[in-house]
């Protein structure tokens, strides 16, 4: 046998092919915590929770935060367990995930997309997250969902409202539980007909980036469908504060409901300037002057104070539910931290339980493993009644509440009453509904 | 009409609280030359005292409710605020009621003592550097302020309501002979009026006082002034805790309008350094003028008829005017020569 044909290049390639060789049986035998982006190794498991502490909506980001502390300490068989005891499944044990004691992380979004993606880069990377929980915008969990996919790392996102996080923007490593523009408008429609009637002309400020955009599109086209006129439509800034010249028009436009696609500071500005002008005591074409906040939050409620009294909107859960997964959660955190969860906290509280309830299904933290136990799960006792996790486009599906300002609360947190639990059946859309159009799920990437 | 008579009060609203915050600025500019962003920090802590006066005057004792329940299903605690235990639920109340025009009487002292403590404390050892210099740590200590209000009272916004009195709005239709409705809110009128008498207080003050006539003399030489034997820097400061002190007028009784929340001053700071600039640097005619001008340029921008015609004019009406008044007089509207020219 001769090498006298062995040339330079022949032996690169064929050590290449050698060492691919070598390696594969290795690839091919290591178990389901290898060959994933931040594959936990030692005893432990970080999760990263990515929330504004700072900025205008650092108190929700610490409303948050402090659901997911709780959770995590339910999950490592800390505490009294809150909604692990009233979980459909019951694959979580109390002693961490996958038996690796959970540990976590934190970031601050700052409510800005490029402040958020770097936060969780810096988790990811550094601190070796293994999934992201969290946030109060849907900018922000659009841009981090991004991030995530790239990653090789789970998104299970926080407060976020925009159709565009579940439609053209939705990723196959990102998973919403919260509820859209959509759902809030499939169940607030009825409930204004019943209570307003079916000839009313709207007239809609709306905030000026994808959330107010799509929430718009949907009460718009919901109220529409039952008889309603929009009048106007009025983009407005997102850092607008005094929006006096916005209202002021609205007196003169023959509306006579007042719909604000707001948010935050925004809504708590904006309602105090409709109240301000009067318009809830006045009357126009022969009917009493109304205004509708199609997304509330206890907080936004807190803010605007006695201005909410009477005034509709739709939340994605309540403190004040009384099925047991919402008495044991609110028992949970009311005996932590001396105060209700927010509706933030619900949604990050439940998203960190069931992504260690995918983890322990799958019985791996693989994000590809993750996803496929998550699609389509079908789960109850975590509020809301019984929850799809739909396949096609991650999104939760359940029970929507109406919420109207309470005209004479007992204490400073009971600022909102539930007028309805709408059942989920009212508020599901098909997957390929137009204003979910326009972005495909893709494959899940389960990163390095 | 009736449309663009509702955008001219907005805008005299709004030019209220950018005159008041800019006549402050340039109080601040025209004694001791001093560029200072921490200006809406000032106004914010002003709000700010309308939350803490409101806080103290609910001030309450606990007793447990026999039949009502907390979130928690324990008995709910009742707070009765101790004004009411101490001057009957109806006197009580109405203390409570009128917090925000009270808490002018607590603003003044802790806003004189603020300016007082920022100038000696911080800005003074800035005097003679260069202007980049103040305006980074004015801009510095404007976030220091907001983050210890922050610390103390939230990130969400705290609602501080007006005087019951002042709640709803006022019908100008009939008085203007006009068949429609104009209503304007109370508050908004009180806030015009309330910045009105502040801006003519300040006016009075340094024009009909001997105190007055040594500061002006100091703006316009201040060298002159500390030949003749007079402490001008001790007058300055004054001043500085003066000027400190209507921005926070401006603050308690902006509570009202918009719900405080500790970022509220960076909203009104950019604004307000375009009325100075447009205004005139140094001059408080100017600052005033530009403030009204200003406010009902950008209330009548937001009219839906013109921003049909040019969408988005409503956001840069306030810098296209300033980039014309700057390219055609170049000191600004009421500015003098030699303020800020090298």
């Amino acid at each position: 046998m001769s090498f006298s044909n062995l040339t330079r290049r022949g032996l690169i390639k064929t050590s290449a092919v050698a060492g691919a060789g070598l390696a594969l049986p290795t690839y091919l035998r290591a178990d389901g915590h290898s060959g994933f982006t931040n594959a936990p190794t030692g005893s432990t498991v970080t999760l990263g929770f990515n929330v504004p502490q700072t900025g205008p909506y650092a108190e929700e980001g610490l409303d948050e935060l402090r659901a997911q502390e709780l959770a995590v300490q339910h999950l490592n068989g800390e505490g009294d367990g809150g909604m692990m005891n009233t979980f459909s499944s019951k694959a979580l044990k109390g002693n961490g995930i996958l038996g690796k004691k959970v540990e976590f992380v934190t970031g601050d979004t700052q409510t800005k997309s490029d402040a958020a993606r770097a936060s969780a880069k810096a988790m990811i990377e550094k601190d070796g997250a293994i999934m992201i929980n969290g946030g109060s915008s849907s900018g922000v969990a659009v841009a981090v969902q991004g991030l995530c996919q790239e990653a090789g790392v789970i998104f299970m996102a926080g407060l976020t409202h925009s159709n565009d996080t579940t439609g053209k923007d939705k990723k196959a490593n990102g998973f919403r539980h919260f509820f859209n523009g959509y759902m809030s408008a499939a169940a607030l429609a009825p409930v204004l007909k019943n209570a307003y009637g079916s000839d009313r002309r709207a007239y809609h400020l709306t905030a000026d980036y994808t959330w107010g955009w799509t929430q718009q599109e949907s009460i718009a086209a919901a109220t529409e469908a039952m008889g309603w006129e929009t009048v106007n439509n009025v983009l407005t800034p997102l850092a607008s504060t005094d929006f006096s010249s916005y209202i002021a028009p609205v007196l003169n436009s023959g509306a006579d409901v007042l719909v604000l696609n707001h948010y935050g500071g925004n809504m708590v500005n904006s309602l105090t300037n409709a109240i301000q002008f009067d318009l809830l005591n006045k009357e126009v074409n022969g009917k009493k002057f109304e205004i509708v906040v199609p997304l509330y939050s206890e907080l936004m409620a807190a803010g605007a104070g006695k201005n909410v009294q009477g005034v509709i909107g739709s939340m994605n859960w309540n403190w004040q539910l009384q099925d047991e997964g919402s008495k044991a959660f609110v028992k949970s955190f009311g005996e932590k931290y001396g105060r209700p969860p927010s509706n933030s906290a619900h949604t990050c509280y439940v998203q960190t339980l069931l992504y260690a309830d995918a983890c322990e299904r799958a019985g791996t933290f693989n994000p590809c493993g993750v996803v496929e136990a998550l699609e389509d799960f079908e789960f109850d006792g975590l509020g809301n009644g019984p929850v799809l996790y739909r396949g096609d486009d991650h999104q939760c599906f359940k029970d929507v509440l109406v919420m109207k300002g309470k005209e004479n609360p007992s204490n400073e947190y009971d600022t909102l009453e539930i007028v309805e639990v709408t059942p989920r059946a009212q508020v599901e859309y098909a997957p390929d509904h137009p204003m979910f159009a326009g972005g495909e799920l893709g494959k899940c990437n389960p990163g390095a | 009409m009736d449309a663009i008579i509702l955008q001219f009060l907005n805008g005299l609203d709004k030019g209220s609280a950018y005159a008041l915050i800019a006549l402050g600025l340039t109080l601040i500019f025209g004694t001791l030359g001093v560029v200072n962003f921490a200006h809406g920090a000032i106004f914010m802590i002003g709000a700010f005292c309308s939350v803490t006066l409101q806080r103290i005057l609910t001030l309450s004792s606990e007793t447990l409710s026999e039949t009502e329940k907390d979130f928690l299903g324990n008995p709910l605690k009742i707070k009765t605020p101790y004004v009411e235990s101490w001057f009957g639920p109806e006197v009580g109340a109405s203390i409570i009621d009128w917090a925000v025009p009270l808490a002018i009487l607590l603003a003044i002292p802790v806003m004189l003592f603020v300016g007082f403590v920022m100038e000696r404390g911080l800005i003074k050892h800035f005097y003679k550097r260069p202007h980049a210099d103040q305006i980074l740590v004015t801009f510095g200590l404007a976030i220091v302020l907001q983050e210890v209000i922050k610390y103390f009272y939230g990130a969400n916004p705290i609602p501080t309501p007006a005087p019951s009195a002042f709640v709803g709005s006022f019908d100008f239709g009939p008085l203007l002979g006009l068949d429609s409705s104009l209503a304007y809110p109370y508050w908004r009128l009180v806030y015009f009026g309330f910045s009105a008498l502040i801006i003519g207080a300040v006016f009075a003050f340094l024009q009909f006082t001997t105190f007055g006539m040594v500061v002006r003399a100091g703006m316009a030489d201040r060298e002159t002034v500390g030949l003749l034997g007079i402490d001008i820097d001790r007058r300055f400061t004054i001043m500085f805790g003066i000027a400190a002190a209507v921005a926070g007028l401006a603050g308690v009784m902006y509570a009202p309008i918009n719900s405080p929340n500790y970022h509220m001053g960076m909203d009104f700071l950019v604004l307000s350094f375009v009325v100075v600039v447009v205004g005139g640097m140094g001059s408080l005619p100017g600052a005033v003028l530009a403030g009204f001008m200003l406010g009902i340029l950008e209330s009548l921008a937001s009219m839906n008829e013109i921003k049909n015609i040019l969408p988005g004019i409503d956001q840069i009406i306030i810098y296209v005017v300033a980039i014309i008044i700057l390219l055609t007089r170049p000191r600004g509207l009421m500015g003098r020569k030699g303020v800020m020219e090298e």
